[in-house]
């Protein structure tokens, strides 16, 4: 069910104090959401319960600093009371359903919420334009109804969300609808009716299907996506092409550390396995002559894309993570689209779909 | 007719073919046991084959698998029981699964994926195992080396 929202002053207080309904009317307990930090114009995830510390929030900042699912996962986990409201980014959300069916968090007593989203700057440009101007979430709103999300001049949206096919929280109990509402002066709130109600508004039935502007955006993000796959399987079709892209990695597992699916505590790489000794070098010398140091770093994305691209979101935050700016987002992107194909399976679309790497059937694959 | 190992490939020009050093990753119930038949069983069958034995086809880690392709073996043999006849049940429905997935993600990296053989060979088909061994030599032998032998800036 649906309800219309109209906005009072701008879209980023209309949904502080929608959150701030959730907290009064005692539908959630406490709420994560992001929130501007008191110092050095940062943005961070925060667990809120204290209304007043909502005029904090920035529900639409466009920055991902930190993996919110992992956050979220972890909030999850164990006892607690009362409802969980969780704001993240879609991607963030699809993530947090594929740590559901991973069995590191728990869907009960939790509202998901969701905001249609335009993209996402790197951390260090967000606070770049956050010094310039007060609210860049609210600039991006005119053009992300129209389904074409502009960045501001000079800069530019995360790689990864220039080619993100789920900018629309479907995973979301709540979702806040921007795309193809064409009221400046509205907001499409989307979820069950009871939960519309507690909030104050009338339900009414969903629209059908997507409208022209969610349609432009998906294409636009599905061209997009198809250029980059295509650059990337020219570039990386043999062995050459393969070491070269990952030329500059220096193998400090930081795209592992920042992924919300990596979630193994002992993870293979930071174990014994792969503390090797003077005499395994020595084996190496002897056959090989010289050895790149560390080693196992071609070993290590192999490996990782093996264990969990079935279940990648593709949000980018590897990239974002990197600090030789190596394009780690593209592989794991462009080579999970591909396996998940072969099972017909979404990260995240549905609570319901067994992961790929979980399950079988007798008859295929022949 | 017993088959031996080819010293003389007729496509050779120069000297004899290379020697395919094979990793094979053989389940215990079955393929293991198949191999171990034909030994017993003196058939002939080349010596590029190394063996590794799993208690199960599902409990191979892809990282194995990569390891021995990326350190320059030129094949990888994964080998379990038939389908429905797992000892486990269903370790090797998923061994096939995580196999079809490393081929694909191969595949997608410009890595010969066809260097990663899945073959069902329970324990009776001791037969089987051999010829097996014999087609992927040759199989190997025709694609040449693998690339990543003595590649050691990875």
């Amino acid at each position: 069910m649906e309800a219309t929202h109209e906005i009072r002053n701008d879209a980023e207080s209309t949904l502080r104090e929608l959150f701030a309904t959730l907290l009064e009317q005692n539908i959630c307990h406490a709420l994560m959401l992001p929130v501007q930090l008191s110092a050095g114009g940062g943005v961070a995830p925060a667990l809120v319960r204290d209304r007043d510390r909502l005029a904090d929030a920035r529900p639409l900042a466009p920055v991902l600093p930190v993996s919110e699912a992992t956050t979220a996962a972890r909030l999850t986990r164990g006892d607690r009371q009362g409802v969980l409201g969780l704001l993240m980014h879609p991607c963030q959300l699809r993530a947090f359903v594929e740590l559901v069916k991973l069995q590191q968090a728990d869907r009960e007593n939790v509202l998901l919420i969701g905001i249609d989203c335009p993209g996402t700057y790197e951390l260090t440009d967000y606070v770049k334009l956050a010094r310039e101007m007060s609210e860049p979430g609210e600039d991006l709103l005119p053009e992300l109804r129209q389904g074409q999300p502009q960045p501001h001049t000079g800069y530019g949206f995360r790689a990864a969300c220039q080619v993100c096919e789920w900018p629309f929280p479907a995973q979301a109990d709540l979702r806040v609808r921007i795309v193809g509402v064409g009221s400046k002066a509205e907001l499409v709130l989307q979820g069950r009716s009871e939960l519309l109600e507690a909030l104050g508004f009338t339900p009414a039935a969903d629209s059908a299907g997507l409208s022209e502007a969610e349609e432009t955006l998906l294409r636009e993000r599905r061209t997009r996506r198809d250029e980059v796959f295509a650059a990337f399987s020219a570039g990386v079709h043999d062995m050459a092409g393969l070491l070269e892209y990952f030329a500059t990695c220096i193998r400090c597992l930081n795209c592992m550390g920042a992924c919300p699916l990596c979630y193994c505590k002992e993870c293979i790489f930071r174990t014994d396995t792969f503390q090797h000794r003077p005499a395994d070098y020595e084996r190496w010398l002897e056959r090989k002559g010289a050895v790149r140091l560390p080693v196992d770093t071609l070993l290590f994305h192999l490996t990782r894309l093996n264990h969990m691209v079935t279940s990648c979101v593709g949000c980018g935050l590897c990239d974002s993570a990197c600090p030789s700016d190596l394009p780690v987002a593209r592989v794991f992107r462009a080579v999970g689209q591909r396996v998940q194909g072969l099972f017909d399976y979404v990260p995240g679309r549905d609570i319901a779909e067994p992961i790929p790497i979980a399950t079988f059937r007798e008859d295929e694959l022949e | 007719m017993e088959r031996q190992m080819q010293t003389n490939s007729p496509l050779s020009t120069a000297g004899p073919p290379f020697e395919p050093r094979i990793i094979a990753f053989l389940c215990n119930w079955c393929t293991y046991t198949g191999a171990d038949l034909a030994g017993t069983s003196r058939m002939q069958y080349p010596p590029n084959i190394r063996v590794i034995r799993l208690m199960c086809s599902g409990s191979l880690d892809p990282v194995y698998v990569l390891k021995a392709l990326l350190e320059g073996a030129d094949g990888v043999l994964i080998g379990g029981c038939h389908p429905g006849d797992c000892h486990y049940m269903s370790g090797n429905y998923k061994a096939r699964r995580r196999v079809a997935i490393l081929r694909e993600i191969l595949a997608q990296l410009g890595v010969d994926e066809d260097r990663v053989w899945l073959r069902w060979i329970s324990a009776s088909e001791g037969r089987l195992f051999a010829d097996t061994v014999q087609e992927m030599v040759d199989a190997l032998q025709a694609k040449g080396p693998n690339p990543f032998k003595g590649q050691w800036a990875i």
